[in-house]
């Protein structure tokens, strides 16, 4: 990989990890920190609020994401399967399941962007419920808990939009190693680093999706 | 794995071709980027001090008009006469500047940067064009943070701790948009962070030369490497902190409202969990840094340098778990009082191993008095004082009494200040010749150094007295209360110690800038020391070293018996050393 | 000037005085021992010509002796503390006894409520209340509260009697802080945070709020006066003629 300099000659052994990857791993600490400040403050809030919370399905769609869920995994499996056909030598197989897993990427992205819409136009915003909305009847008619429906929103939006945004940023630095790298060739058996390390990132970006799902949608 | 495609360090120590965009401006020389961060946080460091002045005229003076203050608009000094809507601005962006932008950028920013390639032997980061990112983020935080007291009704003002509900709403602090801004700088503040910290971790793992091994590793880049890692896992948290005030301000989340359920304290549960590490983020370098100049002064290997390591991964280790401490009397659960209490009790003992580590390595030696051992020494006596009013803190009851007084203040310039900002000095002046090429001046280094020394020690030490008076913080005007009445001279002879402390630091711009361009030119090892970077010209040339050295012993080889000199580079090969077992390139 | 901490109007001012002053003793031992130590070690092994620095990497005894050594005296002022912090801000530790009086905080003033005849104080609520009318949110439907006094900025208390101060918020965090008393807790809102203390010297004192709480902050004051338990009952008489359950200043 251009740019990171290096002896080329023997050196102290460090990590017998490359330095891409070691970095994403460290990176990857850090975000676990910050998604942990997130889900963390929503577990404080949730259950430190003296009102019932909103039961599940009755705001959130839990068919489509259960489907979002799903169309997110695979596309972990297809980035797993490109990095298996390199590691194997077979760059088209990589650069076929490389596209595969952007387009699983990027579906899940829209598949979003399409229920927050949905979301907003039931009432359902990161401060609760707007007046005079869908929700706002669900409330009225105690179907949804008035007191904890401020704390609902905020943290639905939080975190499941810094997910997306995370998921995005994923996918734009997969997109980009697709055009300028897999696709002109780069990558060879000897040297795949960069689809190890997207691999790792988006990987983890999947599992924390999983734990989201759980815990904001079905719980 | 991937082994990258050397780009040949021989041309680039003969001949660099880079623009002078490339070589100064993007650059992605770890050098470089070290000295972008000093002058922007000099910058930074200048204008905190400023502001300070400003809340000191306040206190010593309060409803006086300011000596400049004709130039602040109406909204926020008529007539130059400070109002608290100006007020609170000052207290939080100093609190804001100091520590963000001015300490830990020079910490880390500046000391991470320029060092740690240096001291291991590296040609650079492991990462370099992320580490021309983490700098230009870092800038971009900085002008937004520095904005925001331009905007409509200025800067955010509820401290630099930024409690909720006060910072959540314009209606509760007066401020407007410049709340706002303060979040969004803290999160660019916090990307750049980030990415520096897993440059320097990457690096210091897997970057050290031939014979580097980790025990033979300066306690700088011991400091830094455990700070990198402190501030990997703790910024984030400020990060989601961050964005969770910035919803509050702008979507009308209610995470800190509690008329929707939400909880208050949150905010300090989440902004504390990162503060405390980032206490030890801004003292730990410090401390790296202070070993260095202290051992170099004495002529002597650091006394202890395993407990050294083991005291600073401690240090880094407790801070995790102290937290609440600054929460006593939050109205949080009187339990979590009694366990903070015991952890931040026991963090007292690494720090004390250092200060008496510190003493063993200036016992029986043969110490010179440069700028820099000045400092270093320095900050053992100042930092011992500012340790030890943290004692006080630690004993919950009575932090109840000190807490939110100014006793708290004098505790935290103390460390600061007469810890961090003092061996800030000392590196400064030791480095500057790797940096530059020339040497700043000796003896107008030492007029900054005892001016300095004399008048922090003025302004800072009365205010443990005042606090135990329980002369509260941010106070606009401490003449409301009669209790207090009668500690006004005291807050006017600190205030004229402040000013003259400011004004002796033109003594330091003076010297610094003078230096840049007429200081003495320096020698590869001016300072007759045995880090790898004394062993490349002065100043250090892009990539460093043409063949990156070998080492064959530890940093602190002074006075060694049998040796010629007092000190013995780690990279000079004796006849008595063998070459270390080399190995393979661990997947570069 | 009272140069030192100041004068002791409380039961929790001794036994906190005091373990200021161990700590200070023992703090000002290690001062005096680095300090000292590090100017004599200016003198001593300062750069002369001839000399040479003693070759060592350090002690392991030494390293013993001065991590045990601190270790055990903070764990002795850990045990020493904790005992007094629970007496002081312990789950149990208001008095059964304790003398309830509603410390409501709002930008930027403190209003008090005193209990009357019955020694009881009405619920409050935040949803009740009104700038003018109800600046307590007290809940008329609470028969405990119709003989309620409410007195904005005065905190009048008797000596010698457990003191609980029940304290709410309107607005922003502020914290309850009488430095004589030695007594600080912050104030949230959304929270009910009980404080107890008991005053021991009558006179007058001063409450100062203790957390930023916005511009006003400065001048966030009350006058505390502390009476004689007879001149507490007149004055609770005198209040409760002048006006029922209506603020006053």
């Amino acid at each position: 990989m251009a740019g990171a300099m290096s002896p080329p000659f023997p050196a102290e052994r460090g990590i017998e990890v490359y330095n891409k990857k070691l970095g994403m791993w460290i990176f990857l600490a850090s975000e676990v920190m910050f998604f942990a400040a997130l889900i963390g403050s929503y577990v404080i809030l949730r259950f430190g609020a003296t009102g019932e919370w909103a039961k599940p399905g009755i705001v959130l769609s839990i068919q489509i994401t259960a489907f979002n869920t799903f169309l997110l995994i695979c596309s972990s499996v297809s980035m797993v399967k490109a990095y298996a056909a390199i590691q194997d030598g077979f760059p088209d197989k990589m650069k076929f399941w490389l596209l595969m897993t952007i387009l699983g990427g990027a579906a899940f992205v829209g598949i979003q962007i399409y229920e927050y819409i949905h979301l907003i136009e039931h009432g359902f915003v990161p401060s609760g419920f707007t007046e005079g909305s869908h929700l706002a009847e669900l409330v009225e008619n105690g179907t949804l808990p008035a007191a904890t429906m401020g704390l609902y929103g905020s943290t639905f939006y939080t975190m499941t939009g810094f997910h997306g945004f995370h998921v995005t940023c994923g996918v734009v630095s997969m997109l980009y190693l697709y055009l300028f790298k897999a696709l002109p060739g780069k990558y060879t058996p000897q040297d795949f680093g960069g689809i190890e390390v997207v691999g790792l990132y988006w990987h983890f970006v999947d599992l924390v999706w999983i734990i989201l799902f759980t815990i904001v949608y079905l719980v | 794995m991937t082994t990258v495609a050397a780009t040949a360090h021989a041309t680039h120590a003969h001949h660099d071709d880079r623009s002078f965009i490339q070589k100064y401006i993007f650059s992605t020389d770890h050098k470089v980027i070290g000295i972008q961060f000093l002058f922007l946080t000099l910058f930074f460091l200048a204008i905190g001090g400023l502001l300070a002045m400003q809340i000191r005229w306040q206190l010593a003076y309060p409803g006086k008009p300011m000596p400049g203050g004709t130039l602040l608009p109406e909204t926020m000094a008529p007539g130059g006469v400070l109002l608290p809507e100006y007020y609170l601005q000052l207290v939080t962006m100093h609190g804001t500047f100091m520590v963000f932008f001015a300490i830990m950028l020079l910490l880390v920013g500046v000391y991470a940067n320029f060092l740690i390639p240096l001291k291991i032997g590296a040609h650079d980061m492991a990462f370099p064009r992320i580490n021309m990112a983490s700098f230009w983020s870092a800038f971009a935080s900085g002008a937004v943070m520095l904005a925001s007291l331009f905007v409509q009704d200025g800067s955010s003002r509820a401290g630099w701790t930024m409690y909720a509900p006060l910072s959540a709403r314009h209606d509760y602090s007066g401020a407007d948009f410049g709340q706002e801004m303060w979040s969004i700088s803290i999160i660019l503040f916090g990307l750049s962070s980030i990415l520096g910290s897993l440059n320097y971790i990457t690096t210091v793992i897997n970057n050290r030369c031939a014979g580097m091994t980790w025990f033979r590793m300066p306690l700088s880049v011991w400091a830094l490497f455990i700070t990198a890692i402190l501030g990997l896992l703790a910024v984030p948290v400020l990060a989601g902190a961050a964005i969770m005030l910035l919803f509050e301000q702008i979507l009308g989340t209610h995470f800190f409202d509690p008329a929707a359920g939400g909880q208050p304290i949150l905010w300090q549960h989440l902004f504390w969990f990162f503060g405390h590490p980032e206490v030890y983020i801004l003292i730990l370098p410090a401390m790296g840094i202070v070993s260095e100049l202290v051992a170099n002064g004495s002529r002597k290997p650091i006394f202890g340098y395993h407990s050294m390591v083991f005291a600073i991964a401690g240090i880094a280790f407790l801070g995790w778990i102290v937290w609440g401490h600054h929460m006593f009397v939050s109205g949080m659960n009187p339990t979590l009082g009694s366990s903070f209490m015991v952890s931040t009790l026991l963090i007292a003992v690494p720090s004390a191993i250092k200060v008496f580590n510190w003493m063993g390595t200036m016992w029986r030696g043969n110490l010179r008095f440069h700028v820099p051992m000045l400092h270093g020494i320095a900050f053992i006596a100042m930092f011992t004082i500012g340790g030890l009013s943290g004692i006080f803190m630690a004993a919950t009851p009575v932090d109840m009494f000190i807490h939110d007084t100014y006793f708290i203040v004098a505790h935290l310039h103390y460390v600061l200040f007469g810890g961090s900002l003092f061996a800030i000095f000392g590196g400064i002046v030791f480095w500057f010749p790797k940096m530059f090429g020339r040497m700043m001046n000796e003896g107008w280094g030492k007029v900054h150094f005892w001016l300095t020394f004399i008048f922090y020690n003025g302004c800072f030490f009365p205010m443990h007295i005042i606090g135990m008076a329980g002369h509260m913080r941010r106070l606009y005007d401490p003449t409301v209360y009669d209790f207090l009445k009668p500690w006004q001279p005291m807050n006017e002879f600190i205030s004229i110690n402040a000013f003259l402390l400011y004004g002796s630091q033109i003594i330091f711009f003076v010297n610094f800038w003078w230096s840049l361009f007429k200081g003495k030119k320096a020698s590869e090892n001016p300072w007759e020391d045995n880090g790898l970077e004394w062993s490349c010209p002065s100043p250090a040339p892009h990539g460093n070293w043409e063949t990156l050295p070998t080492v064959y012993r530890g940093p602190y080889e002074f006075s060694a018996p049998g040796a010629s000199k007092d000190y013995l580079p780690q990279n000079l090969k004796l006849p008595t050393d063998r070459d270390p077992v080399l190995t393979p390139a661990a997947g570069h | 000037m009272h140069w030192w901490l100041p004068p002791q109007g409380s039961t929790f001012a001794q036994p906190i005085d005091t373990m200021f002053t161990w700590i200070l003793v023992i703090t000002g031992i290690t001062f005096v021992l680095v300090e000292v130590g590090l100017v004599w070690f200016i003198f001593a092994y300062r750069e002369r010509p001839g000399r040479k620095a003693f070759y060592t990497h350090g002690s392991t005894s030494a390293e013993v002796i001065w991590t045990a050594i601190p270790a055990v005296t903070m764990v002795i002022l850990g045990l020493m503390s904790n005992g007094l912090w629970v007496k002081i801000k312990g789950r149990n530790s208001v008095p059964a006894n304790a003398y309830p009086i509603g410390v409501y905080a709002k930008q930027f003033e403190w209003y008090f409520t005193y209990p009357g005849a019955d020694g009881k104080l009405g619920r409050v609520s935040p949803s009740l209340v009104d700038k003018n009318s109800n600046p307590t949110g007290r809940d008329p439907a609470d028969p405990a509260g119709t003989d309620d006094i409410i007195v904005r900025n005065q905190l009048h208390l008797p000596v010698n009697r457990p003191v609980v101060a029940i304290l709410t918020a309107e607005d922003v965090i502020h914290s309850f802080y009488v430095p004589e008393f030695r007594v600080r807790q912050d104030v949230v809102p959304g929270m009910e945070i009980k404080s107890w203390f008991e005053a021991t010297v009558p006179g007058s004192y001063e409450v100062g709020c203790s957390q930023l709480c916005g511009l006003g902050h400065y001048k966030m004051r009350a006058q505390v006066t502390v009476h004689t338990q007879a001149d507490y009952h007149a004055w609770l008489q005198e209040r409760t003629a002048k006006a029922q359950g209506e603020p006053t200043s």
